[in-house]
């Protein structure tokens, strides 16, 4: 074993997964994982702990993996978090834990990530009971969104013994862990589902069909269904589009109707009832994590797949490691090229897409170098499907329909950043609703310190 | 789960359903609609809401079964259960924000078309509650296909009943029947509410437009999710793009794309590859309707 690199883990050969909808990465073997946790040094103030947005107690996990103490590992991971196998795939560890480890000054850092997805995935497997609760508080908390912010303050108010329950406006639970994160990247029934279970299993309640500003109001839940908390983690999921011509033409889609039809409805298979539309040749505009997803779903439906994105590739604020997936299996990415408008048929199809070269200014406020366009240089692309993956902002549905809940100009709901606290009395809120579109190791984040507010402000009553 | 609580056909191939769902019934509002999904395969398909019972706890709704998932609908029977039932979705009308005694000054003129009677009937009912009259126009292609007529009789002040072909009322479209009542019978109307199918909704709001009428339409375009998280449902009202399932669904005619709206209705009318809907859906190529359908289309093509 070379101490400088990771045990590589195996991948679905590119050519073949670019036809299937199978889990792309394999996963670490308990041999590979034992291997990969004995890099581990074991630091006396890690760093990596630091770099995990939920703390978890990374090389105490690591030293039971080492160890073969795999339900150890597990009871440690579950102290911190109920979404490991979630997690361990698809949060970005480059910038998080594994962004922070020693070993990856001078080498390869640990592989923090696939260690807990393998710990998550072997407690699955060998049906590790992680339900310890404390005692019944008979106190009732609503959550609102089951998505990662939802799911873990809910798991952590219940493993402090409320009676918690979620509220969910779509028919499944998971937020975007089903309807957005393809199951390439994301096992649906395997992964997601069973996680959920796990917290069903801490005794969290959870009603789907409810939209929380339709169905039910905040303030009934508080007056009439007497929630002494409630916590929204409604997310963005409202979708972002250019404002350019041509942009309501049948082939045009926002990426979130692309992959709910695909992903939560499962139109990627005939015996589902829920259609989806696919292009011979699909231009994917946007250059975020959704637009990898959609790409290469794309491409798994047999399209040829374009990345079109304004910046260059260095610029690309999709994880290195999806944009090096989506490359091998045939993602065409074409970089500095902006669309200015979508052409029709004489049906009124999309039939190509013309866009205009950019180049690179000085950096603008986010730090990354402003694109310009460049006079002259409009191109067609024979396109005839484009999927529209600039971003999300969060849905006005439950500001609009709640007094006293103060937005910002972002439409986010305005809350104290320690405690989560909004401007209403016993409304804590978190995740992308608070954020707009981030991930979903923040929104778990948010999730769990709302629960530790919550649960000191009804201590104290 | 969804409980069926009554089934009845009310004309060939339209359907009335009561299903118990307390939150939706303890919400519902005319104008809205609700999502229906018969189990864990089928599509979401987007229903509008023809009655409510609060204290039941149960929302009506009346659909045609003319695609593949309204034609699985049409298969449960009383006792059995929908899956999914989700709502009240969109906005209520508009009218239920005005001010009544305001309200109470204007003569409405509603206009179904079809199935369109299903989503119209509460609003005539709302006003028939809240101690106001007003007059109906119902459209069908024929006799066979009119629903709710005696409904409609009993909470509006005049009902006007138009067929295609002169089976039933006067032979005709809504559109003449609407020019006969203003220019010779000196009907005059402030305000128009007009539900079918988007071609009848078109020449509606192309009819009304002339005499200045403030007229409304409740589109029916594609959906998935209902709460606008997707778009799909996306139209264009005055050359803004506003989503139907939360900005509407209910729109002013005379600010609508009906062109745009339905070429998207019928994007997945070609759909290549799904043996499923080829198969079982043998309506969709003569039918105008959107894939899986919801009520407010009618016998109409």
């Amino acid at each position: 074993m070379d101490r400088m690199k990771k045990v590589p883990v195996k991948e679905q050969d590119p050519k073949v997964r670019a036809k299937n909808f199978n889990e792309v990465c394999l996963g670490y073997t308990e041999e590979e994982a034992v291997i990969e946790a004995s890099r581990c040094l074991n630091c006396k103030n890690p760093l990596c702990v630091k770099g995990c947005p939920v703390s978890i107690d990374i090389p105490l996990f690591i030293q039971h993996v080492k160890n073969r103490e795999f339900e150890k590992a597990a009871k440690v991971i579950a102290k911190y978090s109920s979404l490991p196998s979630v997690c361990g795939r698809v949060c970005p560890q480059e910038t998080q834990c594994e962004g922070k480890c020693v070993l990856g000054i001078k080498g390869e850092p640990v592989s923090i990530g696939k260690l807990e997805r393998f710990v998550g995935d072997w407690s699955r497997e060998n049906n590790i009971n992680l339900t310890d609760t404390e005692p019944k508080k008979n106190k009732k908390v609503a959550v609102i969104g089951s998505g990662p912010a939802g799911l873990t303050c809910a798991g952590d108010l219940a493993k402090k013994g409320y009676d918690v329950t979620i509220f969910e406006a779509l028919h499944e639970t998971g937020g975007v862990l089903v309807y957005g994160i393809p199951e390439f990247r994301l096992p649906k029934d395997k992964v997601v589902k069973s996680e959920i279970e796990n917290i069903k299993k801490l005794g969290v309640k959870i009603e789907t069909n409810v939209i929380v500003g339709r169905t039910a109001k905040i303030d009934k839940l508080i007056k009439e269904e007497h929630y002494e908390a409630i916590f929204i983690g409604s997310g963005a999921g409202l979708p972002k589009f250019m404002g350019i011509p041509g942009e309501n033409l049948n082939g045009v889609f926002a990426a979130n109707e692309f992959l709910t039809r695909v992903n939560l409805m499962k139109a990627y298979r005939t015996d589902y009832a829920t259609p989806v539309k696919i292009g011979k040749k699909v231009a994917v505009v946007g250059g975020g994590n959704v637009a990898m997803d959609a790409a290469r779903t794309a491409l798994r439906l047999g399209a040829e797949a374009h990345i079109v994105y304004r910046r260059s590739e260095e610029e690309l604020p999709a994880r290195v490691e999806e944009v090096h997936h989506a490359k091998e299996e045939g993602v065409n990415f074409d970089l500095l090229t902006n669309p200015v408008e979508i052409l029709s048929d004489e049906n009124g199809w999309v039939k190509g897409m013309k866009c205009i070269r950019m180049e690179l200014g000085q950096p603008d406020k986010s730090g990354r170098r402003r694109p310009i366009p460049m006079e002259g240089s409009e191109f067609i692309i024979d396109v005839d499907m484009v999927i529209m993956s600039l971003g999300t902002s969060p849905n006005p549905l439950i500001p609009s329909t709640t007094e006293g809940l103060d937005i910002n100009k972002w439409k986010c709901i305005v809350v104290d950043e320690e405690t989560c606290k909004t401007s209403k009395e016993k409304v804590y809120a978190g995740g992308d609703a608070v954020t707009g579109a981030a991930t979903v190791i923040l929104a778990m984040e948010a999730g769990k310190k709302a629960a530790k507010a919550i649960h000191e402000h009804l201590l104290k009553k | 789960m969804f409980k069926i609580i009554k089934k009845k056909v009310l004309v060939p191939n339209i359907y009335l359903m009561d299903v118990e769902a307390p939150r939706v019934a303890s919400t519902a509002m005319p104008g809205q609609f609700v999502i229906v999904k018969t189990d864990e395969k089928g599509e979401r398909v987007p229903l509008t809401i023809c009655d409510y019972d609060r204290e039941r706890g149960t929302v009506t709704i009346v659909f045609q079964a003319v695609g593949y998932s309204t034609i699985e609908m049409a298969k449960y029977e009383e006792g059995q259960y929908f899956q999914d039932f989700v709502g009240p979705l969109g906005k209520p009308s508009e009218f239920l924000n005005e001010d009544i005694q305001e309200l109470k000054n204007k003569k409405v003129l509603f206009i179904s078309g079809g199935v369109g009677a299903a989503p119209v009937y509460p609003q005539v009912k709302w006003f028939h509650d809240n101690g106001m009259k007003s007059d109906v126009i119902m459209g069908v292609r024929t006799k066979e296909l009119l629903i709710l007529e005696d409904e409609m009789r009993a909470v509006a002040d005049n009902v006007y009943v138009t067929t295609d072909d002169g089976s039933y009322g006067t032979k005709g479209l809504v559109t003449e029947k609407f020019k006969e009542l203003v220019e010779n019978q000196g009907k005059k109307y402030d305000y128009v509410v007009a539900i079918g199918p988007i071609i009848m909704m078109k020449y509606a709001a192309l009819t009304t437009k002339p005499y200045g009428i403030k007229t409304i339409v409740s589109m029916n375009p594609l959906m998935v999710d209902g709460t606008g998280m997707c778009g799909a449902c996306r139209v264009t009202i005055g050359n803004e793009t506003k989503f139907a399932c939360v900005d509407g669904p209910e729109f002013d005619g005379h600010l609508v794309d009906f062109d745009e709206a339905m070429r998207r209705q019928a994007m997945y009318k070609t759909e290549e590859g799904r043996e499923k809907l080829k198969m079982e859906e043998p309506n969709q190529d003569k039918h105008h309707h959107h894939h899986g359908g919801c009520g407010c289309c009618g016998g109409e093509e």
